[in-house]
């Protein structure tokens, strides 16, 4: 049985292999968010979202090349042809739906509070009341912090990364980071973090601002592609590979979503 | 506090980020020079557009090197990467061939390049006007083309007069590199600042940088400062 | 007797009637220009998307003050410190001469950015390893953006400004000095009222030059959470996703500042006697 699979799958790939076309480029941002993708000192860049996105590719059968490209540019850089998709943990908001088009999430976690251990600062905005707060420019978490909490914050400080906002944090600069759960947790689980801040909880959903989970970007006019995407990303999840390259960075909770 | 610093994090091999510094140093120098030559070539041609060129050509390399002075480099950067990238996009699409994709090393270059360009379009300007005008006037009493006298009379003389500011212009074109970094360039100062939040250890990576972004002012320095001494030779000492 | 005719008033010479003023301008190819210019601006106003401009207008001018603030502040003090780095690497103690002259060679030969990452985030490093500084008296303005991009923006400026003042103090006529010293003037006195001044003088042509480049340098405190006009009209840019209306704005801006700004200072110059 194992022999009529393997052949089947051979004769599936051959006839396969003629619509590969040529490389996709998959957009990543330029600044680094761990655990997701984050560059080492070759230059090589590797997290979950690199793992994710090899794992998609290898489904829907494409070559896919790991392109970065500045935050701040990428829904541009999509539009004009220089990536042609975006995999760097971009949520799927309605106005960035107007620009692009995503494919169905692929994680979806809650958007959290991390704060000096020496304040009382909550995931609220009474909670939040006189803080310095810290966000991500051009983040979803930016834009939920100055629609809920920039009455109750002192000030709400945009940082061009997640890891600058991390370092005013430890330097205690700021009082608080809002930012993805996720991406907080490695900071936290350092040694820097450990001393110095903890965890208050996930703040208010509010799904018009914080959209319904992480998509893959695309141009809206590449119908196919996003059929393709979409199938591979479904696959992905039935067939276990999901579950396999999410435990080695979050064991125990998946970060799929409901 | 100086034992706590990591030095090893210096070293040139994996997990040491060294070897990552001096690739974005090398990749730094090599957008500094391709800016800088590229800058040369449109200086050149909008030196002449300005003293030999016709009434609109004249207003039309006055509006661009008015631009340049005037606008900050990072808006002028920003603006060469998207519209010039853009432009030739559409180039290729009216010519009916699929967008090309720049790679970031010549869109680096042709975005100093053209910032380059206006700054050197001044200078090659006034040293052009520096040549005592009867030396061109002989070259085209002698029946030489245009072209000719250019190249035989109007450049080699310019030369000494243009040197002072065409130094200045490489310290500010390797200077204006790390400007790359905040469009998202690969270049020394944004893998400076990716080493530096991967280890937390700023000082110590911001240092190294500085140094060598000080060794390549320092060492360029006394290059040109030699080339000056071999191109005024003969000529009366400067003012 | 003296080669300098100081009796004589010297008049500025008489304005160009109004039509030869204008002549240059109504030059048939200059009018074609500005007519496409203004088609081309007319075209950009109707065709392109506009309608964010009067939400973020208020916050464009708040981050236009800023720069503006941040702009004169960092000339005036680095100017005040340029005048001492420059005096000293021409006369002063050796030592201190080496060291006002390495100052200036590291801030000229590093990237502000470089050196404005550098202040902001190392000194941000060394914060999280002493947390006692937090409770000091300096705290409120430590824990702020804008006094490390003041500072920078300030030795920046100090250090190419002091190499301009060293060539303006050695620069000063010797013949001056000595007429001075000649006069049984103290050394503290000719300083004060000759070298000091006629250095100044020398210096101010450029300094026109040099106020519009920190203009030009002021967009990068941005990187470091200053909100000023760039910082601004990148939130625009990533609150409406479109590239290249917010761009054209920002250009407009700064072409608007850096021309009134070089009116002003040309005026201001043509104040100052040139005494020559």
């Amino acid at each position: 049985m194992f022999k009529t699979l393997a052949l089947a799958a051979t004769a599936a790939a051959a006839l396969a292999a003629p619509a590969l076309a040529e490389p996709y480029k998959v957009g990543i941002a330029a600044e680094p968010y761990p655990p997701f993708y984050s560059p080492d000192s070759s230059g090589n860049w590797s997290g979950w979202e690199i793992d994710f996105a090899d794992a998609l590719c290898a489904e829907i059968e494409a070559d896919c090349v790991i392109t970065p490209v500045a935050w701040d540019g990428i829904i541009p850089a999509l539009n004009t042809g220089k990536i042609d998709m975006i995999v760097a943990s971009m949520s799927i908001t309605e106005e960035r739906a107007k620009q692009i088009a995503f494919s169905d999430k692929y994680y979806d976690t809650p958007t959290g509070v991390i704060a000096l251990k020496e304040t009382e600062i909550q995931p609220s905005a009474e909670g939040i009341e006189g803080a310095y707060l810290g966000v991500s420019v051009g983040t979803i978490h930016e834009t939920y912090a100055r629609a809920h909490f920039s009455e109750a914050a002192a000030d709400i400080r945009s940082y061009p990364t997640v890891d600058e906002e991390l370092q005013d944090l430890a330097a205690g600069r700021i009082d608080a980071v809002v930012g993805d759960m996720l991406a907080l947790m490695p900071f936290l689980e350092s040694d820097a973090g450990e001393a110095c801040c903890e965890y208050r909880g996930a703040v208010e959903s509010d799904p018009s601002i914080l959209g319904n989970g992480v998509g893959v970007g695309l141009r809206k006019e590449d119908t196919d592609l996003l059929e393709r995407v979409n199938s591979g990303i479904a696959a992905i999840r039935e067939n276990g590979t999901y579950d396999a390259l999410s435990k080695p960075y979050f064991a125990g909770f998946d970060i799929y979503g409901s | 506090m100086i034992d706590a610093i990591d030095f090893s994090l210096l070293a040139l091999t994996s997990p040491g980020w060294g070897g990552a510094l001096l690739a974005g140093f090398l990749r730094s120098v090599e957008l500094a020079a391709g800016g800088y030559l590229l800058g040369i070539v449109i200086g050149l041609i909008g030196a002449t557009a300005k003293l030999y060129g016709g009434r609109v050509l004249r207003d039309i390399a006055e509006i661009y090197t008015l631009l340049i002075r005037a606008v900050p480099e990072l808006v002028l950067m920003l603006l060469f990467y998207y519209v010039g990238t853009d432009l030739l996009n559409q180039l290729m699409a009216a010519f009916g061939r699929e967008g090309i994709d720049i790679d970031g090393l010549s869109a680096g270059i042709l975005v100093i390049g053209l910032v380059q360009g206006g700054y050197a379009t001044e200078v090659f300007r006034g040293a052009i006007r520096a040549v005592p005008p009867g030396q061109i006037e002989a070259a085209q009493a002698l029946g030489m083309s245009p072209f000719r006298v250019l190249r035989r009379v109007t450049l080699p003389a310019m030369a000494p007069h243009a040197l002072p500011g065409m130094a200045n212009l490489w310290m500010i074109a390797t200077k204006d590199t790390a400007l790359l970094a905040v469009i998202g360039f690969s270049e020394l100062t944004l893998v400076t600042k990716q080493a530096a939040a991967a280890t937390r250890e700023y000082f110590l990576f911001f240092f190294a940088a500085g140094l060598l972004y000080l060794a390549l002012t320092l060492i360029s320095n006394l290059g040109l400062r030699w080339l000056e001494r071999r191109a005024r030779r003969g000529l009366p000492a400067a003012a | 007797m003296p080669d300098i005719d100081i009796v004589t008033p010297i008049h500025p010479a008489p304005a160009l009637p109004l039509r030869a003023r204008l002549a240059p301008l109504l030059m048939p190819h200059r009018l074609v220009m500005a007519g496409l210019a203004l088609a081309a601006l007319l075209a950009i106003i109707t065709q392109m998307e506009w309608s964010w401009l009067p939400v973020y207008l208020p916050k464009i001018g708040d981050g236009l003050l800023v720069t503006l603030v941040l702009l004169a502040s960092s000339v005036i003090a680095g100017f005040a410190l340029a005048l001492p780095l420059g005096a000293v690497q021409v006369t002063g103690p050796a030592p201190l001469r080496w060291l006002a002259t390495g100052f200036c060679t590291v801030i000229r030969g590093t990237p502000l950015l470089l050196q404005l990452w550098l202040i902001y985030y190392g000194l941000g490093a060394l914060f999280a390893q002493f947390p006692e500084i937090r409770g000091s008296w300096l705290w409120p303005y430590l824990r702020q953006a804008w006094p490390y991009g003041f500072l920078t923006l300030t030795l920046s400026f100090a250090a190419y400004q002091g190499e301009i003042m060293r060539g303006a103090f050695a620069g000063v006529p010797r013949g001056e000095l000595e007429a001075a010293r000649a006069f049984g003037m103290p050394r503290l006195m000719v300083f004060r009222r000759v070298w000091f001044p006629r250095a100044v003088h020398r210096a101010l042509p450029t300094l026109a030059g040099e106020i519009i480049l920190q203009l030009k340098a002021t967009p990068l405190v941005a990187t470091i959470t200053v909100t000023d006009l760039y910082a601004v009209i990148t939130r625009v840019r990533q609150d409406t996703y479109l590239t290249y209306e917010p761009l054209l704005l920002l250009i407009a801006i700064y072409l608007c500042l850096s021309g009134t700004l070089t009116i002003v200072l040309r005026w201001l110059e043509g104040r100052v006697p040139s005494g020559h």
